[in-house]
């Protein structure tokens, strides 16, 4: 058993994610390795390095991996797979787009989301939005695999750091040219890693009210989410959405306002330790699985919340 | 500029998914079925495309048991030309699915492909990729925008974060993401021309593609349930309740 994890970047920094993946591929086999893709990525290799069970990192750091597109990384990931029983990366907006396309480069199937690893070949993945929990054994020879990041634990850091080998392996890429791109600037933790969210939906009744969610998230060190209806209606952009469509998420702490809960975004943040809705229809159906729901105006409620934190 | 564009047919996303007593899959029979809503977005952004001058022609694609020729006539009532069904009763992962695909892009030679990102049932999110690494194309995963000009395409992404934008050489492959377009309705008398349009049919065993999966589904079984707690009655109460029953604020 050997496994490859790709590890999740942000601004030139390891993502939180890496962590959680590991885990599942600890819990698959011992012999593990991260691969850190990008260009100036240095720091992050010397962070995946630093996390508890990894046997060696490899870094392949040039232009060509630049903006992690799925054309050159893929091709990386296959230059690599031949050294690997099993391949895994979250399932970060990276990750679900390069991970497809090593599969079928390779010939094989992928299995996507996992939540448990029952051993080497057999997985537990929520479908139909986790109405259901479908048990599948993957029969492929390289065994690719997305990792729901929130089902698995972070590791520890290391006692000691592991290993460093640069990659001189450059591809060529002449499909897919990067352009811009447009970050939201957020002093705010990012919502895969949060411990608390606090979530807005359609009760909002538009995008500038969210300033009530930013009082009690700078409060609480919280991300601010959405539901889908809240993204459909225009109050905010889509990647602040939590929902089977969005970002899966499990903090601590989970405050919906104004939501709903429709399956779709249970199936987002059902995992959450600690649930609180804020609505005023006392029969929304967020209530049934909230560990405190509190029935009243969220205009009243949020200004008060904020004051008694 | 042709362009193809792949749709599944899944359970409605209204249903209420139930398990089977066996445990061997989810019950499917008797309820009711729908097109894939990612599905629907890709369609309207091919009649968009079609629309602006940049499409000559569409080209709905569907692999599927014989009901689902029922979403590619929604396809033509929304304004495909043409469709051509692949017929199976298999369960085709998405591997298998990207495969079927490549053949048929093969044969049909697409400037662009577009796909929903992910189907609401398996809720995999691969088939669009694999498809376009199977093409030795580059691929648009959730898209938000397209843009086509001469030999190429402008696509923004969702990405966390953020967006992304990224050009892309023709062919490529496109998934679409929710905020791409808001689909229309089908036109009735558009609904009643589409179910005289003739289908093409064809099967997996005759594009020379086997789809018997490497992905052995064991079972499913119903979710960990959540119950619900206590209603509280105040904003004290609630701050009381997190800070010394939870312990989740300090």
């Amino acid at each position: 058993m050997s496994i490859l994890v790709l590890a999740d970047l942000d601004a030139g920094r390891l993502a939180g994610e890496t962590a959680h993946v590991l885990a599942a591929a600890r819990a698959i086999g011992e012999s593990v390795d991260v691969l850190v893709a990008g260009k100036e990525v240095q720091a992050a290799a010397r962070e995946a390095a630093a996390l508890d069970g990894v046997r060696r990192v490899r870094v392949a750091d040039h232009d060509v991996y630049a903006h992690r597109l799925a054309e050159p990384v893929g091709a990386l990931l296959v230059a690599l797979a031949d050294d690997y029983t099993h391949v895994l990366a979250s399932t970060s907006s990276a990750g679900k787009n390069v991970l497809p396309r090593l599969a079928a480069l390779k010939g094989v199937g992928q299995v996507s989301d996992i939540i448990a690893v029952e051993s080497a070949d057999t997985f537990k993945r929520p479908i139909y939005a986790g109405n259901a929990v479908a048990r599948v054994k993957n029969h492929e020879a390289l065994k690719v695999i997305s990792v729901r990041p929130s089902a698995f634990d972070a590791v520890a850091p290391a006692s000691e750091p592991a290993p460093v080998e640069a990659l001189d392996i450059v591809v060529e890429n002449t499909l897919a040219q990067f352009v811009d791109e447009q970050l939201a600037a957020s002093e705010r933790p990012e919502l895969g890693g949060a411990s608390v969210i606090v979530s807005g939906g359609r009760g909002m009744g538009n995008g500038e009210n969210f300033r009530l969610l930013g009082g009690i998230a700078d409060k609480l060190d919280a991300a601010i989410g959405a539901s889908r209806a809240a993204v459909d209606a225009g109050y905010v952009p889509n990647d602040m959405q939590v929902g089977q469509t969005g970002k899966i998420v499990a903090p601590e702490l989970y405050i919906a306002v104004g939501i709903s809960g429709a399956i779709q975004h249970l199936a987002g943040m059902k995992d959450s330790r600690v649930i609180v809705a804020i609505n005023n229809d006392a029969e929304a159906p967020i209530f049934q699985i909230a560990d405190y729901g509190l029935v009243g105006d969220l205009f009243d409620v949020l200004p008060e919340l904020e004051g008694k934190l | 500029m042709k362009v193809l564009v792949a749709v599944k047919r899944v359970v409605d996303h209204n249903v209420q998914i139930r398990v089977k007593p066996d445990g061997s899959d989810v019950e499917l029979t008797h309820v009711k079925m729908a097109m894939n809503p990612f599905c629907e977005i890709a369609v309207e952004e091919a009649v968009r495309l079609k629309e602006q001058g940049m499409a000559s022609e569409i080209v709905a694609v569907t692999i599927g048991p014989k009901a689902a020729q029922e979403q590619l006539r929604s396809a033509i009532a929304l304004g495909a030309d043409r469709a051509i069904h692949v017929r199976t009763d298999e369960r085709v992962d998405s591997h298998c699915a990207a495969r079927v695909l490549a053949r048929v892009a093969e044969q049909e030679q697409p400037g662009l492909v577009l796909l929903g990102k992910q189907a609401i049932d398996s809720d995999n999110n691969q088939t669009g990729q694999m498809l376009a690494a199977l093409m030795g194309a580059a691929q648009g995963a959730f898209a938000s925008a397209v843009e086509v000009d001469g030999q190429a395409v402008t696509v923004t992404r969702e990405v966390d974060g953020g967006l992304q934008t990224l050009r892309l050489t023709l062919p490529a492959v496109i998934t679409a993401d929710l905020r791409l377009n808001e689909p229309r309705y089908a036109k009735l008398p558009a609904i009643m021309k589409a179910k005289k349009k003739p289908l093409e049919d064809t099967t997996p065993e005759a594009l020379g593609v086997s789809v018997a999966s490497n992905i052995e589904l064991l079972g499913v079984e119903p979710p960990e349930e959540r119950r619900g707690g206590v209603k509280v009655a105040s904003v004290d109460e609630l701050v009381e309740k997190l800070r010394n029953e939870a312990k989740v604020i300090s």
